[in-house]
């Protein structure tokens, strides 16, 4: 909320120092957010009267204009205004006058002395964009400095208020902070009940009064249509960033700044007979203020007349019954809506309004009379009119009512954890206008009605803190108990691993491209998203590739060619039922190892990734699979025995076609929570005997997997056998086609004993009996 | 002069110039060989008379034996010249570049992440974990703010249906780690959140980490400390300035938003803290009277308090990222400046 510090300091009895005060209720829960100057920085701007406007003899869009500033003779002066013209009255910055960076000079405009310019609201920074000239009221005096005339030496508090203190959105709820924050008192206008000169009634029926358990209303007749909003109103509207409209309107936004009411004025030429406070019909419709027309449903209050419905309660007013220049006899309205009822209709229709804003976070139930007569006061000063007695239409039963509360002493030490003493609280309850008993333990307390957010203890306990001041309870950190905790590292050991062998981690939004998805996953029904922040991020992710395909296209844009990342984090399967599965996914591409001098230049093949992934689980078995996303040819799903526990291999040609990359790209994506269990190792005896080795190259079907080669081996060779390698792969010259050698190296050792020469032919015998059998492997001589 | 005399010295003069190990053996063979000169005139001994025989055989051993010490001598430092001579010729260039692998690292957000976690961990607080997709109840109604509150206007909810949401807070872990566990509770809930807003300041995506302690006595002062604590080791800046504003959130009551000094300007103003001199950091506060009754813990007998921050938020300013899209760019010249 945007609040004049003048208009503020109206209603405090004792000035007070715009920083201090600041300060004081942003630390009590009021944000000031920021504190900005009404006007810009100007000097040596008078008020002039424009005396003659002749069209410029060289420029079509300039006139030269005769200005009366009170000296006795009129300047010349050259201007670009559309509104200019004879009569008007408006600013006139003079020769020498600064305007921030601007500095005034006498100056020749196509080939036309001018002494002076004529400002516009904007040129003034008195608002942030406006056409044409500042058009002053007719009585502005002449030749006074518009700093004066304007009283411009003001600033404005820009507060954050927080959505349970609805009753600071006003002149008045803030002016009752500093009341309390400065321990002064603080002064409310005088509103008087308006002496009535006519009888004219209307008949008000509350059918839905659940949501709208008060409504007041007055008709005012006869009100001049040419009237004008004073300009000490509408610039205290411009400081709270409204426009001006029309004076009733203005008057009602007025009083809603003011107070805190909202408030409507039909014109009641337009109203079809009486009110009737209702729940919207099926069908209907309304058009609004702002030209919009809206499909109304039964869930919605409006205010109708007999035939239709006249304003959308509490959000906006309808155009057909809305006040103009013609408007002289007019309908006024001020009802308190129940928040809880009330709550979600302007979100729902998409309309957030100043009036809406406070309708939900609520209105002092007590405060309809007291805001229709200062607005119908305001009214008579302003466009005259003769005033009908108030309507006014209640259902007590629907009102809130006010707690009556008990706050223990001993509860405020326990929750704030210092003593404040009895009388501090005392006062402070006071002051924040609350209805207190002092009993024995504590205080029995009732809020007064427009502090509607305190229902409980802990809202009192928090009330008398924030005054107290938070600053004032001191920070203890004695209480730190220790405890015995299993440590959480895992997941760092993980991504350490990967750290290690070159991984960047990326983190991507869970939120993905539906294309892309479906593209890698065509057989999936990813969780989409009722109200995504673009169609590009619109359904969540099935699997973390599709971020990090994304991320990896990015750096290739951007001439990074050796990207490897990963990412952990949750994805989503949409089964049956949503599975938030965490999962660890990498991504790689470019050079084996970066560029240098010492080693051969290699791309990233399948190998380099599946040692990746071995780096990070044991025991993990590869096997030939196929996915969606992945290269035919290269992919395995990797399986801990039996339970299957990820994927990884080659990007599908076609899908990297549709990213438009190239180059080989490799990918893996595991589940973590199979990989976060602690695994303790368990010792096994060293044999205190010589090992021995033997190398065996045997040819097989380039067909046969190394797996089933290296498995026959294993499972053949005996209880001696320690240790397997491959150390070749050889295809070709010496090799019939379509075959392959693959060399082994076979380790062999006793645990109770030396083993000989002949223990080995034994054991290498088996084996190559078994791989002939199973492989057909025949040894390679 | 004796030839014997002369032949030492001849001898000495040549070891000392001998310049090659092949050389000074040669020279050993003949002086000192089975045929070498010392040798012959040893085995000529027996031809002198017997009263001769002593004396001239102590001088030639002596020769002998000074022969032999001038001839180890030279080789000791024959070969010491020879290694020298191998070490200078295998002599390398020790400033080429390292062999090298590619070096990867963590993200900054979650190094962040981390860092609060350790700091946390040293008091006893233990990592709890919550769903991402969550319901309406866990993220609104069990945290005191139902269907009507005007605070759901604070938090721009990613739906999925009329009840299942992306969760717009870590806060809904407090609520399912305080149904499974009764008091006391000392808990931090890192993790992603998610909010309908995307501008400079705004990401859709971010992450937070929500604390929470629920025992017998505990209060605002725990509160205060613990937090004011934590902030001065996060910035490991002990003369940090810490300042706790009334502020408002359906959860907590009393509740609290907290502000450092600015640590880009040191509190004199500048366009970070918008000319404040503070920045505000987290916001926290009292456990709500409500919110204990939906978890079912007596709020007479416990009193709990609860914090959040945003992480992004605090690694900005570790860091000093002046630009929170950045994070999610996963752009490799920006993610390897934190490696």
């Amino acid at each position: 909320m945007k609040c004049s510090v003048a208009w503020l300091q109206e209603w405090i009895k004792s000035p007070f120092d715009i920083k201090t005060i600041a300060e004081q209720l942003t630390m009590a829960g009021l944000e000031i957010e920021a504190i900005e100057p009404v006007a810009a920085t100007f000097n040596q701007v008078v008020i002039g009267e424009v005396l003659e406007v002749e069209r410029h003899p060289n420029a079509e869009k300039l006139n030269v204009c005769k200005v009366n500033i009170g000296e006795t003779s009129p300047l010349q002066i050259v201007c670009g205004a559309s509104n200019v013209r004879v009569g008007m009255k408006a600013p006139v910055a003079l020769i020498g006058a600064q305007i921030g960076e601007l500095k005034i000079k006498q100056a020749k405009l196509r080939g036309v002395e001018s002494f002076g310019m004529l400002c516009s609201a904007q040129e003034l920074g008195l608002v942030e964009s406006a056409e044409g000239l500042l058009e002053l009221p007719q009585n502005a005096p002449i030749g006074q400095n518009i700093r004066e005339y304007l009283q411009l030496e003001d600033s404005v508090f820009e507060i954050n208020i927080t959505p349970n203190r609805g009753d600071c959105l006003s002149v008045q709820g803030i002016a009752r902070e500093i009341a309390v924050l400065t321990r002064s008192d603080w002064i409310s206008p005088e509103i008087k009940t308006a002496q009535t000169t006519i009888s004219d009634m209307l008949n008000v029926e509350l059918i839905n009064s659940n949501a709208c358990p008060h409504y007041v209303g007055r008709i005012i007749r006869n009100i001049n249509p040419q009237a004008t909003t004073p300009l000490w109103i509408q610039e205290k509207l411009r400081r709270s960033g409204l426009r001006t409209l029309h004076p009733v309107v203005d008057i009602t936004n007025y009083v809603l700044l003011e107070l805190g009411q909202p408030m409507h004025a039909f014109d009641l030429e337009k109203l079809n007979g009486g009110i009737r406070i209702r729940n919207a019909l099926k069908n209907e419709k309304i058009t609004l203020l702002n030209g919009q027309t809206v499909d109304l449903d039964e869930n919605t209050l409006v205010i109708a007349d007999e035939k239709q419905p006249q304003a959308l309660a509490g959000v906006m007013g309808g155009a057909a019954s809305a006040v103009d220049k013609q408007t002289t006899h007019i309908f006024l309205e001020s009802a308190f809506f129940l928040p809880t009822l009330f709550a979600g209709t302007a979100r729902r229709y998409g309309l957030q309004t100043d009036s809406s804003q406070r309708f939900e976070r609520g209105v002092d139930p007590a405060l309809q009379i007291k805001a229709i007569e200062r607005a119908t006061a305001l009214i008579l000063a302003v466009c005259g009119g003769e005033v009908a007695p108030l309507i006014q239409a209640i259902e007590p039963d629907y009102l809130p009512e006010r707690p009556t509360l008990y706050l223990r002493v001993e509860r405020l030490k326990q929750l704030l954890g210092v003593e404040i003493p009895v009388s501090e609280a005392t006062r402070i309850l006071r002051d924040l206008e609350m209805d207190i008993q002092i009993k024995t333990s504590g205080w029995q307390v009732v809020p007064p009605t427009f502090r509607f957010d305190i229902h409980l203890e802990a809202d009192l306990i928090e009330e008398i803190a924030r005054i107290y001041g938070y600053e004032k309870i001191n920070g203890e950190t004695a209480k730190y108990p220790l405890q015995i905790k299993t440590p959480h590292q895992n997941l760092q050991r993980l991504q350490t691993i990967l750290i290690q062998r070159g991984y960047q981690e990326a983190i991507t939004y869970s939120f993905v491209d539906p294309n892309i998805e479906k593209l890698l996953y065509p057989e999936r029904n990813p969780l989409a998203l009722a109200n995504p922040i673009s169609s590009d991020l619109a359904v969540m992710r099935t699997s973390l590739w599709t971020g990090l395909l994304s991320a990896l296209k990015y750096n290739l844009n951007r001439q990074q060619s050796d990207i490897k990342l990963f990412e952990t984090g949750l994805r989503f399967e949409n089964g049956e039922q949503l599975a938030q599965i965490p999962t660890l996914a990498g991504i790689a591409t470019g050079r084996a190892l970066p560029e240098q001098w010492g080693s051969a230049s290699r791309a990233i093949d399948f190998f380099d990734v599946k040692g990746d992934v071995e780096s990070l689980v044991s025991n993990l078995t590869f096997v030939r699979t196929t996915h969606s996303a992945l290269h035919s040819g290269q992919s395995a799903a990797l399986m801990c025995g039996e339970q299957p526990v990820g994927v990884m291999g080659a990007l599908h040609p076609k899908i990297a076609q549709a990213f438009d990359l190239t180059g080989q790209i490799y990918l893996f994506e595991l589940n973590l929570n199979a990989l976060l269990r602690n695994k303790v190792p368990t010792f096994v005896a060293l044999s205190k005997f010589p090992s021995l080795r033997r190398d065996v190259a045997v040819v097989v079907s380039q067909q046969i997997d190394s797996i089933d080669v290296l498995e026959t081996v294993r499972r053949n060779a005996g209880e001696w056998l320690v240790d397997l390698s491959l150390f070749d792969v050889y295809q070709g010259k010496g090799v019939p086609d379509g075959k392959k050698s693959l060399a082994m190296g076979l380790t062999f050792q006793a645990f109770s004993r030396n083993l000989t020469d002949a223990d080995i032919d034994a054991a290498l015998a088996q084996v190559l009996v078994a791989l002939e059998q199973n492989v057909q492997a025949v040894l390679r001589t | 002069m004796s030839n014997l005399e002369i032949l030492l010295n001849q001898s000495l003069a040549i070891i000392a110039s001998t310049s090659s190990l092949t050389a000074l053996e040669q020279l050993r063979v003949s002086l000192l060989g089975k045929k070498g000169d010392i040798t012959q005139q040893l085995k000529q001994l027996g031809t002198l008379p017997a009263e001769q025989r002593k004396s001239v055989g102590e001088s030639i051993n002596r020769v002998k034996e000074t022969l032999q010490m001038a001839i180890s001598e030279r080789e000791q430092s024959l070969k010491e010249l020879e290694l020298n001579l191998k070490l200078a010729a295998e002599s390398i260039d020790i400033t080429l570049p390292a062999r090298n692998y590619f070096k990867g690292g963590l993200h900054p957000v979650t190094q962040t992440l981390q860092r609060i976690e350790q700091l946390f961990a040293q008091i006893g607080f233990s990592v709890a974990e919550g769903p991402e997709v969550e319901n309406d109840y866990h993220n609104f109604e069990a945290l005191n703010i139902p269907q009507s509150h005007p605070a759901r206007a604070m938090h721009d909810t990613f739906y999925f249906s009329e009840h299942l949401l992306l969760r717009t807070h870590t806060s809904p872990v407090q609520i399912r780690v305080m149904e499974n566990q009764k008091p006391p509770i000392r808990i931090i809930a890192p993790g992603r959140v998610y909010r309908c807003d995307l501008d400079a300041t705004h990401s859709p995506m971010f992450h937070q980490v929500e604390g929470l302690w629920v025992d017998k006595d505990v209060s605002f002062t725990h509160l205060k400390g613990i937090l004011i604590d934590f902030l001065h080791r996060f910035f490991e800046r002990e003369d940090l300035s810490v300042r706790f504003r009334a502020s408002y959130f359906p959860f907590t009551e009393p509740s609290a938003e907290a502000d450092i000094q600015c640590v880009i300007c040191n509190g004199s103003g500048c366009k970070v803290c918008k000319n404040t001199g503070w920045l505000e950091v987290l916001g926290c506060g009292m456990v709500h009277p409500n919110v204990f009754k939906s978890v079912d813990i007596d709020n007479e007998i416990y009193t709990g308090y609860a914090f959040g921050m945003g992480v992004e938020r605090l690694a900005m300013l570790r860091y000093q990222v002046n630009d929170l899209r950045l994070f999610f760019e996963n752009d490799l010249r920006f993610l390897r400046q934190f490696n």
